[in-house]
């Protein structure tokens, strides 16, 4: 069985995300770029499955993105990853997730040796769409899972059982693989790569893919630009209720009957 | 290709309301494309709908009925949207921000080539352009994406956004059945069963109003004053990372940039500082409330009212004084 980790380096969830002077985009200078939270979730259950598995012979983990996204690659390789693949091309970046699946699929399709197994985030923290998974098993004729939040796969290494996370509930989905799961939090915790698995991480293979590697058809990026990013208007300023406890809760409920109009 | 088709999203014949609001939005948008608000609804037996449906404004509803649709599959539910897409032919396609919406608008979108946009928050038409809001980045930036008219277009809209119409007793729709035949490839997948998680009480992404605790709780018996309260407005119980990482509350309810994203039109935060990655999960929600004994707690930049207090005193209060004004 080889799995394939797909992943995304974003800004720092606790980043102080700045715009560019010409509000088309964010600013990246200074800011702390890591290995998407959800995507890590991806990684861990790849590399849980390889040391529980003797059927797993590879995990290999496949990032989109220009030459510091190598840095979020390492990570994975340090979390136990074996080798990495960076996609890196001027003319893939976009804001576009579909696009974004297109580009991963076209390098997948390319890869000599195949997957049955490939794991992504529920979504990613800097666009919160979650299309890249969907997308990228629609565009390689994959059936997929989203938000899966346990996992059984069967010793004979094709049956699985997932549970995905919808409101209120869990839907048990059942199938062979190849399969693409995206990874919901909870089913498994990231762990921290030791100092020795960082050093030995420097050392192990990626190989690069560029534009000249793929057929692109850029028709997809069109589709859905990205016009400007903005902070959300300011909230107005909250509204402190003073008094004795009584007086704050009568207060506090009057002004949600009769100012906010919520309850 | 004016008509702006909205995905009803059901489960055991029963109709999510936010689709209600979609359909809404598509009859205002249809004003502006000269086409009309039509739906589109998918199950096992979904026929019995088409009242309801006409009732919240559908003009023409088309339905997709086939036993193996019973539960939502990923990839026959999106062989199914794509039949009534070419059937259709609309010029957008609206769907709800759910598990089902998200998963379901990407994979759809990929097959049909489509312009997508997930999650928004504000639908517009300029020019023959779909232009739409959405968060980024947890909630710290809004964008604004062009959706080409180029193709087809399809957006999922956040809950809550949008005001459903009051619904029409009797108002007439046309209906059309679309046949839909599912390959092998489609049926690789079963959805076995849908186990719930909520254990009697609301989920947290479904309440109009959600009562919160954080680690200032300190236990599970103590969250009984959140409950009490979130019983009292029919709401749901929601917490903080820390508060379920401490075994306070099942990791169900988390809510926050790893747990659910809410969007309720009260929501009262107890003893929850306000992290970004929590105000990730709630800061579009219409009222806040915070309730923190630190005056400079971050929760307070997003609060629409803020008390000072313990809350262990004022939370019992709150549920008292809503309790003697019920009578
Ligand atoms: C990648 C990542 C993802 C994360 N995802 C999430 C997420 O999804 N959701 C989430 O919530 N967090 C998330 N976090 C964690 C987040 O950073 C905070 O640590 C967490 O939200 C803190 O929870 P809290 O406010 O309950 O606890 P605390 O920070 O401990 O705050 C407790 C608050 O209670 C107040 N207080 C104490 N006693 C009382 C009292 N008696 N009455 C009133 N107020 C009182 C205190 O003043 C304080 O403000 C994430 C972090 C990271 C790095």
């Amino acid at each position: 069985m080889r799995i394939l980790s797909v992943v995304k380096q974003v800004p720092d969830s606790n980043a102080a995300v700045k715009v560019q002077a010409d509000g088309h985009g964010i600013d990246a200078n200074g800011l702390k770029l890591v290995l998407d939270p959800f995507d890590e979730f991806g990684v861990e259950l790849a590399i849980q499955l390889r040391e529980k598995r003797s059927d797993v012979t590879e995990v290999v983990a496949m990032i989109l993105g220009p030459d510091k996204a190598s840095e979020a690659l390492r990570v994975a390789l340090a979390m136990g990853a074996d080798s990495g693949i960076h996609i890196n091309d001027e003319s893939f970046q976009s804001q576009n997730e579909l696009f974004a699946a297109h580009v991963l699929a076209e390098a997948i399709k390319k890869q000599e040796q195949p997957f049955d197994l490939i794991v992504c985030g529920k979504y990613n923290i800097d666009l919160d769409s979650g299309a890249v998974g969907p997308a990228l098993a629609e565009f390689l004729g994959w059936p997929h899972v989203g938000a899966v939040q346990g996992l059984e796969i069967a010793d004979d290494g094709k049956h699985f059982t997932a549970r995905r996370r919808i409101e209120g509930a869990e839907e048990v989905i059942e199938g062979d693989l190849p399969v693409l799961l995206t990874i919901e939090k909870g089913l498994v915790e990231p762990r921290y790569p030791s100092l020795p698995n960082i050093m030995k991480a420097k050392k192990k293979p990626v190989s690069v893919i560029t534009g000249s590697d793929l057929s692109i058809s850029q028709d997809l990026k069109n589709a859905t630009e990205m016009l400007s990013i903005s902070p959300p208007p300011p909230k107005p300023d909250c509204k402190f209720i003073e008094g004795e406890p009584e007086e704050m809760a009568k207060e506090l409920v009057r002004l949600l009957r009769e100012e906010a109009k919520v309850v | 290709m004016s008509n702006i088709l909205a995905f009803i999203e059901q489960r055991d014949g029963k109709i999510l309301p936010a689709s209600f609001q979609l359909l809404a939005l598509a009859g205002k948008l249809a004003s502006s494309t000269g086409g009309q608000a039509e739906a589109c609804v998918v199950g096992d037996s979904v026929s019995g709908l088409t009242d309801t449906i006409a009732s919240y404004g559908a003009k023409k509803i088309y339905t997709v009925e086939d036993a193996s649709l019973a539960r939502y599959v990923a990839s026959q539910y999106t062989t199914a949207l794509s039949a009534v897409i070419d059937a259709a032919s609309p010029k957008i396609v609206l769907i709800p921000t759910t598990f089902m919406g998200r998963d379901l608008a990407s994979r759809t979108a990929a097959r049909k080539h489509a312009a997508l946009a997930i999650d928004c928050t504000d639908i517009s038409i300029e020019g023959a352009d779909l232009i739409a809001e959405k968060s980024t980045y947890a909630g710290k930036l809004s964008a604004k994406f062009k959706l080409s008219s180029a193709g087809l277009q399809i957006a999922t809209v956040r809950s809550n956004v949008y005001a459903a119409s009051e619904p029409q007793a009797g108002a007439a729709a046309e209906v059309q059945a679309v046949a839909v035949s599912l390959t092998d490839n489609d049926k690789r997948l079963t959805c076995k069963e849908v186990v719930s998680t909520s254990s009697g009480v609301k989920d947290v992404t479904e309440g109009d109003i959600v009562v919160a605790g954080g680690r200032a709780l300190k236990s599970e018996e103590n969250f009984k004053i959140i409950f009490d309260l979130a019983e009292m407005l029919d709401g749901a119980v929601g917490a903080s990372r820390a508060a379920c990482d401490a075994g306070y509350q099942p990791h169900s309810r988390q809510v926050g940039l790893t747990g659910k994203v809410v969007t309720p039109k009260l929501y009262i935060a107890c003893g929850i500082d306000g992290a970004i990655q929590h105000l990730a999960g709630m800061r579009g929600s219409k009222v806040i409330v915070g309730i923190n004994t630190k005056a400079d707690a971050p929760i307070y930049k997003v609060a629409t009212y803020g008390c000072v207090i313990d809350l262990f005193t004022l939370v019992p209060l709150l549920t008292a004084e809503f309790e003697r004004l019920k009578g």
